[in-house]
């Protein structure tokens, strides 16, 4: 552990993906351990369990691979969550699930990274769940993918290997309409091109994976929204200190807010003037996205959990007709006719499922139309139309503001990633129609 | 030579919150989520620093209005003094409600056995779960960190327990941006997690940063301790040393805090935060690692009580 200086610039939020058996688990444990992230005691344990084994050198992924059912079958069964740093950044990675079956996990992971590292056995190049991950990664605006190349060491650490994939995967990327994509040839086992660079691929000249992830911009490359406060929390204390007390809680999701402000409280649309904003107790002029506030209202206005605060003058319009590329992620299907619960924000309203206009498919990016239904792992496009207007941004405008999920509102079931808006990727479809519309699945 | 096929550059967005503020609003924003959703949530409260910062949140989510929720102290018997002095102190300083369920009481009931190895951490699960049920929480809070520990690690936010309060890592929600799903079925609950993503270290610096009072047991002092298993332990009515086992004044400090019979101290001379902090950053040992009797057992010793309802 290294003691860093505490500017959130320094953090790294990054998810891995990639096939079963392509060697994740090692890589995490090949990056851990070479940065030097790894205390004495959690080794001792790693090559303790290792010998139990029977297993000549310490076996990395059991740094990872915390269940017991994980340990037992050598797969990767749920996101681990690891926190390390170097000296130029602070790291929190989501070390996610390779296996079809548990893609939810991996979608997971994703839905909060700046960056996504998907891995390749060099043997085996692009499969399918290479390019399910890929189109996941893409949808969920990412915004930068790494290409990890593995077990380079068994395929003779060979140019020519490299760069077959290499050409392949970012063709594919492109014809996603995805981010910028590094590429980098290591090997998870030998600690190649890891944290220090290969020996034996002197025809490669970027970076390792290490010095890659410590110098990619943190950035959300997404258009700029507007500011949005969706208000969590009524706090009333009704104390004689504070007898006529009324703050709205809620965590800022974008954009920025300031005392004197006009505002609009959404959906009711009845506009007021922000009297004072508080971060946890104390007075503040203005306040920024990601900060957690109380602000107080000039009018005594019904605002509740689950209204959203906005500029009176650049408010979202309400709709209750929502279109939205989703990702599946429950192991019962979504179909046309299905009644369930959409959380936008604070806000939870019924939903009916009108249209699933059409469904992806991941080997020719094509659409399939009108599938009736989504089973787990699709990925498509739905319609719903919701019982109470809800104010919303698109996806390609805000991760958080343009997100939602559905509920089982039997079981509870989180069952479908909702992204409002009907592009697929690329960097802003008011912009770029015509892209959009050629991948308008 | 195969170029590198994308070019990238250091830069650093205008709107980024410090690391500390970071972690702040995130924990606060899960607060008044579960506020927000939920009937009759409780914290629990152990006296140890994860469950005060936790406190001090909530104190500050919900300011000027009071903690909407009570707190929840399992008390193993095997409890230092110093720490349930402070549970005390702060419940009566901020006004809150206390629940206190004894492992004693199921011992002396027979509900529950006295252990051979005089651990009582194991035993705590039956009266948390015992609690949850019997008050009808649908909301519990707890301090665990994804950073302690591997199974810990794979933990949700959100995590859903059945009526027998049973973890599943099988079965786990995904949790997608910040968009945390509480529904449950009556008779199930929901574990909660707001400081997942802090670390040790990250704890520490908050701390220091806010000037929370500690217990003083976080702090070196001299104290009457004994070898076993490779970690000091506090003499006492609990149940040390044995006759083979050799009482000595030493020099330490406690990272967690935890039962007596399993929580082990550090020889350690750091008397102020700066000095622990210090101390932690250059140490190469974990915290469990370091001081919990209880994750020895087997490699998957936390997992399997997690999955019984342990915290």
């Amino acid at each position: 552990m290294s003691v860093l200086s505490d500017t959130a610039a320094d953090t790294l939020r990054f998810a891995t993906a990639g096939s079963v058996d392509d060697g994740k688990s090692t890589l995490v444990g090949r990056l851990l351990h070479d940065s030097k992230s790894v205390l004495a005691d959690q080794l001792e344990a790693v090559a303790h369990a290792s010998r139990n084994r029977g297993q000549a050198a310490p076996d990395l992924a059991l740094l990872t691979d915390g269940l017991r059912a994980e340990r037992e079958q050598g797969i990767t069964i749920d996101v681990a969550y690891r926190y390390f740093a170097t000296p130029r950044r602070r790291f929190i990675l989501a070390d996610t699930p390779g296996h079809v079956q548990y893609t939810r996990n991996m979608v997971t992971g994703a839905s909060t990274a700046e960056l996504t590292i998907i891995l390749v056995d060099a043997r085996n190049g692009v499969v399918e769940q290479t390019r399910r991950h890929t189109a996941i990664a893409a949808l969920l605006r990412v915004p930068h993918i790494v290409l990890a190349v593995n077990k380079m060491d068994l395929v003779g650490y060979e140019e020519a290997a490299f760069a077959a994939i290499a050409e392949e995967y970012t063709a594919y990327v492109k014809e996603l309409g995805g981010p910028e994509v590094t590429v980098i040839p290591i090997s998870a086992l030998a600690g190649d091109n890891v944290v220090d660079t290969s020996a034996h691929m002197d025809w490669y000249g970027g970076p390792t994976v290490l010095e890659h992830l410590e110098t990619v911009p943190v950035d959300h490359h997404l258009a700029p929204c507007a500011a949005r406060l969706p208000v969590q929390y009524v706090i009333r204390p009704q104390s004689p200190a504070h007898p006529d007390y009324r703050g709205y809680a809620g965590r800022i999701a974008e954009g920025t807010f300031r005392t004197g402000q006009q505002v609009r409280v959404l959906p009711s649309g009845r506009t007021t003037t922000i009297t004072a904003i508080e971060r946890l107790g104390r007075p503040v002029e203005t306040a920024r996205a990601l900060q957690s506030v109380t602000v107080l209202l000039k009018d005594d206005l019904d605002v509740s959990r689950g209204d959203l605060i906005v500029p009176a003058a650049d408010a979202p319009a309400t709709t209750r007709e929502v279109t939205a590329t989703v990702c599946h992620v429950a192991d019962q299907p979504l179909g046309v006719g299905h009644r369930v619960l959409l959380k936008h924000g604070t806000r939870t309203v019924k939903a009916l499922v009108t249209d699933i206009p059409s469904r992806l498919t991941l080997e020719d990016l094509s659409p399939y139309p009108h599938p009736g239904r989504l089973l787990a792992n699709d990925i498509g496009q739905v319609r719903l139309r919701t019982a109470e207007p809800l104010p919303l941004d698109t996806y390609a405008h805000s991760r958080r503001t343009g997100s939602f999920i559905l509920i089982d509102p039997a079981d509870g079931t989180t069952l479908t990633a909702g992204m409002v808006g009907e592009s697929f990727a690329g960097p802003d479809p008011a912009t770029d129609r015509a892209k959009d519309e050629e991948w308008d699945f | 030579m195969t170029p590198p096929l994308d070019t990238v550059q250091a830069g650093e967005s205008p709107y980024a919150l410090s690391h500390p503020d970071a972690l702040e609003s995130e924990a606060v924003h899960i607060f008044r989520e579960v506020a927000g959703e939920f009937d009759n949530p409780v914290l629990l409260f152990s006296g140890g620093k994860d469950s005060i910062v936790m406190l001090h949140l909530a104190l500050k989510a919900f300011t000027p209005a009071p903690v909407p929720f009570a707190l929840l102290h399992v008390d193993t018997g095997h409890n230092f003094p110093e720490v349930l002095e402070y549970r005390d102190r702060v419940v009566a300083a901020h006004g809150l409600r206390l629940h206190v369920a004894h492992v004693q009481d199921y011992i002396d009931r027979g509900v529950l056995k006295e252990r051979p190895d005089g651990t009582r951490n194991p035993l705590q699960t039956r009266p948390l779960t015992d609690t949850i049920q019997q008050q009808r929480f649908d909301a519990v809070f707890g301090g665990g960190r994804r950073d302690e520990e591997k199974a810990r690690a794979k933990e949700r936010v959100f995590s859903l327990r059945d009526e027998f309060s049973q973890w599943d890592p099988r079965r786990q929600r995904p949790e997608l941006w910040q968009l945390y799903n509480g529904r449950h079925l009556p008779r199930e609950h929901v574990r909660v997690f707001p400081l997942s993503n802090w670390t040790e270290l990250d704890v520490w610096q908050y701390i220091a940063r806010e000037h929370i009072d500690l217990p003083a047991i976080y702090f070196a002092h001299e104290r009457e301790v004994f070898a076993r298993n490779h970690m000091w332990l506090t003499a006492g009515a609990w149940g040390g040393p044995k006759d083979s086992e050799r009482a000595e004044k030493r020099r330490v400090r406690y990272r967690t805090v935890g039962d007596m019979s399993c929580t082990g101290a550090v020889d350690s001379d750091a008397d102020t935060i700066d000095k622990v902090i210090t101390e932690i950053a250059a140490s190469r040992l974990t915290e469990r690692g370091a001081t919990r009797a209880d994750d020895k057992l087997s490699e998957a010793a936390m997992e399997d009580r997690k999955r019984e309802g342990y915290f």
